[in-house]
């Protein structure tokens, strides 16, 4: 089963078992939200929201209180500058201030490029500074079902990192663990595919990549594999994330450094505006840009 | 108009039973008169955080209250006479302003974020209007009757305005009604935009109607609107928008006006017993809520 068909017979699922509703704008539109909107209607809990992206938050806020743990579906994770004000500032707090929980499950979709400036990479790092929420970044069909399995014997809320690029992946993603390595690669979202690529060509060049798929971005636990990853890697670690560098990725490096004690890197989107013209583009990194960040720190 | 009279229909208080009538009267001496001691736990140092007294409004609440109960509701920052109209306990209001784990919110609200899901009131987090959109998804997840409740100024919050559009659209069982006091802290609404909120609520397809505070008149179109209907209610506040700070003389006394009216209906014994009596309850709670160790 593909990721896109996990994310459908889940949702299904919730809707027609758990008298769950998923929210979004132009859920039934041409492409069902590639293929991850189960074709069902409003009376089965398929809600189509306005064109209202602020308010969109607020409504579904106020139906988790309702305690119909809502799917929130947001198509472009850019436009979570303006979702977000009331998942976080709402639905996050509710908990701690109020001591009522207001989980959802929000579904914010990323894609590489190729729509200009809008923004349409993965924003996670607007959610990593607020509390209350939890983030994942899942990309394969085990992956989804752990965050989802998550959600639901949990109240809280839940922001789930997609990548369009994950859709057709059907197979799970192993770590690349070598018992010495010259650095450890963290990979996030989309670029934990660049990085495999990136990987196989460090090994062409006698170069020995560790690679960590990371899932869970907050909270971020340093597991012993990581640990023991970076301090057999001679020039510790490099983080690469699909968003810009200011965010999840060196949040996640400080706290690699500090239960390691290597240094890491931190290798993410351009600090600069995407535009429509592919050389103008600012797209997550590349395998051969991430194989140069490789060579700099080595060298 | 923001005046005393907009709105008014001549002797609608005579619709409505006299237990209705002194009901709603109670609720909003309540208010009232706990407002005041706020304020003095303010003036004394005793409310170290920004307070929001509702004192000169609660003609609102106590109306709404009384026609409109059981309802879920969402406020905003200024919410102390909703919660006590709506039967919250005092002594959990008073504790909560004081800081006390005792609190309603356990401390984490003060006097802007105040709840209570025994009474079915939700608490507001801190951007204006907020509470609209998320009473929307409320109303349209549960199917309860529903009151959002917000200001003037939050109005004007593009996402009120969207959500009012849902529910229209939706036709969902929630009441909104702005409490208008004019003024966004100082701002005037004149200064701030040349459309009416009623006009936009009704251009949604909603019932809305602008009007003064008069109770009555308030519980006369609560009992009349189907819902999701439009309330502004133009009201006078007191004191500032924080604090306890006067601004000269309020532009109408709306709880004279109750009295006075009162009067005319031949219940004015009944009255000043209940201000009389609602005073010394409130006296009370104060007075052994600041005595009792934090």
């Amino acid at each position: 089963m593909t990721v896109a068909e996990t994310i459908q017979k889940i949702t299904r699922e919730h809707l027609e078992k758990n008298k769950g509703l998923a929210l979004g704008q132009c859920l039934t539109a041409v492409g069902w939200v590639g293929g991850t909107v189960p074709e069902m209607k409003e009376e089965d809990g398929l809600v189509e929201l306005p064109m209202a992206d602020v308010a969109g938050g607020g409504i579904a806020a106020g139906v988790a209180l309702a305690g119909r743990r809502p799917i929130y579906i947001v198509r472009y994770q850019g436009f979570q500058w303006l979702n977000s004000a009331l998942l976080v500032n709402y639905a996050s707090k509710s908990k701690d201030v109020w001591g009522i929980p207001c989980p959802i499950f929000i579904r914010s979709i990323a894609m590489d490029g190729g729509i200009g400036p809008v923004a349409s990479g993965s924003h996670h790092t607007i959610y990593m500074r607020m509390p209350g929420v939890v983030i994942a970044a899942p990309m394969t069909p085990g992956e989804y079902q752990t965050v989802w399995d998550y959600f639901m014997v949990h109240d809280q809320v839940c922001y789930v990192s997609e990548h369009r690029r994950s859709f057709p992946i059907d197979y799970e993603m192993e770590d690349i663990i070598h018992p010495q390595a010259d650095l450890t690669i963290f990979a996030i979202s989309s670029t934990r595919l660049n990085a495999v690529e990136a990987v196989a060509e460090l090994e062409k060049e006698g170069i020995r990549a560790n690679l960590i798929h990371l899932l869970w971005l907050k909270p971020f636990a340093v597991s012993e594999k990581m640990r023991t990853a970076l301090s057999r890697s001679r020039m510790g670690g490099l983080v690469v994330d699909g968003d810009f560098e200011n965010g999840a990725a060196k949040c996640i490096a400080y706290d690699l450094m500090r239960e390691s004690g290597a240094r890491v890197a931190v290798l993410g989107l351009e600090e600069r505006t995407a535009g429509f013209a592919p050389r103008l583009d600012n797209l997550p990194p590349p395998p051969q840009k991430i194989v140069k960040k490789v060579k700099e720190i080595l060298s | 108009m923001h005046s005393k009279e907009f709105g008014i229909i001549e002797n609608v208080s005579r619709d409505f039973s006299r237990e209705e009538t002194l009901e709603m009267f109670r609720r909003a001496c309540r208010s009232r008169e706990f407002e005041l001691h706020a304020k003095n736990a303010f003036d004394e140092k005793l409310i170290k955080a920004p307070i929001y007294l509702s004192f000169g409004q609660e003609a609102v609440s106590s109306a709404l209250a009384t026609s409109f109960p059981g309802a879920s509701f969402f406020v905003q920052h200024r919410c102390h006479d909703f919660y006590l109209a709506y039967g919250g306990e005092m002594a959990a209001l008073i504790d909560e302003l004081l800081h006390r784990p005792t609190g309603c919110t356990k401390g984490m609200g003060g006097s802007a974020s105040i709840h209570c899901p025994e009474i079915g009131m939700f608490g507001h987090d801190g951007f204006i209007g907020s509470q609209v959109p998320v009473a929307v998804g409320y109303a349209f997840a549960s199917g309860k009757n529903t009151l959002a409740i917000f200001g003037d100024g939050a109005a004007e919050e593009d996402y009120v305005l969207s959500a009012l559009g849902y529910a229209a659209h939706r036709k969902l069982p929630i009441l909104f009604v702005c409490v208008d006091n004019n003024l966004s802290i100082l701002t005037k609404v004149e200064v701030r935009r040349n459309w009416k909120i009623t006009d936009v609520a009704a251009s949604f397809g909603m019932p809305a109607v602008d009007i003064t505070d008069d109770p009555w008149l308030v519980m006369h179109h609560v009992k009349r609107m189907s819902l999701p209907a439009f309330l502004n209610v133009r009201v006078v506040r007191h004191f500032w928008h924080s604090g306890t700070g006067v601004d000269g003389e309020p532009e109408w006394r709306r709880f004279e006006l109750i009295k006075e009216e009162l009067g005319r209906l031949g219940l004015r014994m009944e009255a000043e017993s209940i201000e009389r009596d609602t005073a010394a309850e409130v006296k009370k709670a104060w007075e052994s809520r600041l005595a009792a160790s934090a």
